[in-house]
């Protein structure tokens, strides 16, 4: 071919091209691999600790008789109350940003601001739930604070992703639906949820997936470390989670309170994988299915 | 958005309940209203007690002493109210933090969106998405159990924990930040620039290197600085890996105390609230919100410029 007679200049092009197309890749496989390294090594660590016995136990100050019970049922708890007050909120927010809010400052204003509190630390949210909900509405240090002060923390996430889903429905569906004469609300509530609701799930799953790892607003507002019981009053009892569990566990300089503290890292990743392959398989068979 | 995906106007239409849903349609619209007014009342909330505490802890303490000392020590006598190590803490963990990030995250954004087949693309980016999911405590565990030991391996003469232990955790944290969005705007290059490249006689790198990463340049930028935000906000790896001394230094083999990893240190312990030691986890937030902010803005700025450009 004559192409080398052009390349002549530049013996090494080539070359140089295939040496970046490796580099990059190995940048992949680095970081592919840093996953790997991460679950082999939890797995490592915390196998050994696993038994039913670790899951439904209560906590203790002896590393081998301790358990994750209570900090499990205190991440469910908080996961309820976090899904109760941000789903409603969240898609709410984005069915207003895209189906009713005319393009203006107004609107803009709102969507800035929403990518800015996507960016926000979430020990500042923290912050702002030690002062809004446990001081100024007096919600203790409960599940309930806990919760509301999660939902802040996923509630951008929730809103830039479902406005997402709703963006890709195609503006042919709601003008045939209103040219058969149904409101603004009959097209959103008949057309557009049901189609955009496997987009907007998925960001739903990932925002609680956030929400059930996050330690640090909780320990900023008071999540204690040492619990043995369930909490029984949402507001006045104490809680504890996995993560902030896990975050006590690895601070104490004994090996074997590591161990444990791998053990539940493993059930915590565990949930949180399986919430992550949900999410994945929703996306896949929207993507599929709906062919517009 | 067209003029087509407004609703007609009801109240003309003489049915029968026209009214009731007319009034219905009102309702709603204001029930959704008030839910994208919440991340409004958000921001004015952070930013109101933020301030308000913090105005109550310059009251106390000067605020000239507490943005240029260098000592910072709240909870011992005699106290130090000066961020910079704190500061310099945050510092000391990004920076080293970024060094790790952004070669590998660029090169795999490269990859995925110029090289990978995809099949590959479709298997790399749910690990990236896992890994993006993992909580920051459990890379603070690994920091404890498996980067910690490693260092000390290297450097004998490091702190057990310190700053550059942080910082290869927190590096790998941020790491699928950079690789999504610098994707997103890299696969948003036009076609047709690649094409016109290729048709010049250039080389796949020639392409990549000197058209499509030049172009995506400002997107790129922007995916860098949320990195770098992220990682300044970072707390449960820090607050585990970093060691927890407050001082101002610039050996990332010292132990050292960012601005997270300070509020977790109080509000951990068994300070009493309403003390001027207590508020100073209001001044340091404070500082710590505007610097993540102003990183924030600039990227989402730049990011906003990147899709009225392509779009």
């Amino acid at each position: 071919m004559s192409v080398s007679k052009y390349s002549e200049g530049r013996p090494y092009a080539k070359i140089a091209s295939q040496a970046f197309a490796l580099a990059c890749g190995l940048c992949t496989l680095l970081s592919v691999s840093v996953l790997v390294l991460l679950l082999w090594n939890i797995f490592g660590f915390g196998w050994s600790s696993l038994s039913w016995d670790f899951v439904t136990s209560w906590p203790s100050r002896f590393a081998a008789k301790s358990g994750i019970w209570s900090a499990l049922i205190g991440s469910l708890y908080l996961i309820g109350v976090t899904a109760l007050f941000s789903v409603p909120i969240g898609v709410g927010a984005a069915i207003y940003l895209e189906e009713y809010a005319p393009p203006s400052r107004w609107r803009s204003l709102v969507q800035i601001n929403i990518a800015n509190l996507a960016g926000v630390p979430s020990i500042v949210y923290g912050i702002l739930g030690l002062g809004l909900f446990v001081r100024m509405m007096h919600l203790n240090r409960g599940v309930l604070a806990g919760g509301l002060t999660l939902t802040l923390v996923v509630l951008p996430i929730i809103i830039l992703s479902s406005q997402e889903a709703l963006r890709a429905v195609p503006s042919t569906i709601r003008q045939a639906s209103y040219a058969l004469g149904a409101t603004r609300w009959q097209t959103i509530w008949h057309q557009l949820l049901p189609i955009s609701l496997p987009g907007i799930l998925t960001g739903v799953i990932l925002s609680l997936s956030r929400a059930l790892g996050e330690a640090a607003p909780l320990v900023v507002i008071g999540a204690a470390t040492f619990v043995r019981f369930t909490p029984k009053n949402l507001i006045t009892d104490d809680y504890t989670a996995l993560p902030v569990q896990i975050f006590n566990w690895t601070e104490q300089p004994q090996v074997a309170f590591h161990e444990i503290a791998a053990a539940g890292i493993i059930v915590l990743l565990t949930v949180l994988i399986a919430m992550n392959a949900l999410a994945v398989i929703l996306r896949q068979r929207f993507s599929k299915k709906v062919r517009w | 958005m067209s003029n087509l995906t407004t609703a007609p106007h009801l109240s003309k239409i003489a049915l029968p309940g026209a009214k009731l849903r007319t009034y219905w349609e009102h309702c709603i619209h204001g029930i959704l209203l008030a839910c994208a007014t919440i991340s409004i009342i958000t921001t004015i909330g952070i930013v109101v007690i933020l301030l308000v505490e913090s105005l109550q802890f310059f009251r106390e303490v000067s605020i000239i002493e507490f943005l240029t000392g260098t000592k910072w020590s709240p909870l011992l006598k005699p106290q130090h109210y000066g961020i910079l190590p704190l500061f310099c803490g945050t510092f000391l963990v990004t920076a080293g933090a970024a060094p790790i990030a952004i070669p590998v995250g660029l090169g795999t954004a490269v990859f995925l969106s110029e090289y990978a087949t995809p099949w590959l693309r479709d298997v790399t980016k749910p690990v990236l998405e896992v890994l993006a999911g993992v909580p920051s405590v459990v890379f603070g565990y690994l920091a404890v159990v498996l980067v910690s030991p490693l260092i000390k391996a290297i450097f004998p003469s490091a702190d057990i924990f310190n700053a550059a232990n942080a910082s290869v955790v927190v590096g790998f944290m941020i790491l699928p930040t950079i690789v999504s969005i610098s994707e997103d705007v890299l696969r948003s290059v036009p076609r047709s620039l690649r094409e016109a490249a290729y048709a010049l006689g250039a080389t796949k790198l020639d392409v990549t290197v000197g058209v499509v990463v030049p172009a995506a340049m400002s997107g790129i930028m922007a995916s860098f600085l949320l990195a770098i935000a992220r990682a300044a906000g970072e707390t449960m790896a820090v607050t585990l890996a970093a060691g927890g001394t407050s001082k101002l230094t610039l050996n990332p083999l010292e132990s050292i105390q960012t601005m997270t990893a300070y509020i977790v240190q109080v509000v951990l312990g068994d300070t009493p609230a309403g003390t001027p030691e207590y508020r100073t986890i209001f001044a340091v937030g404070l500082a710590l919100f505007m610097s993540t902010l102003v990183l924030n803005v600039l990227a989402q700025w730049i990011l906003t410029r990147v899709r009225e450009k392509y779009e």
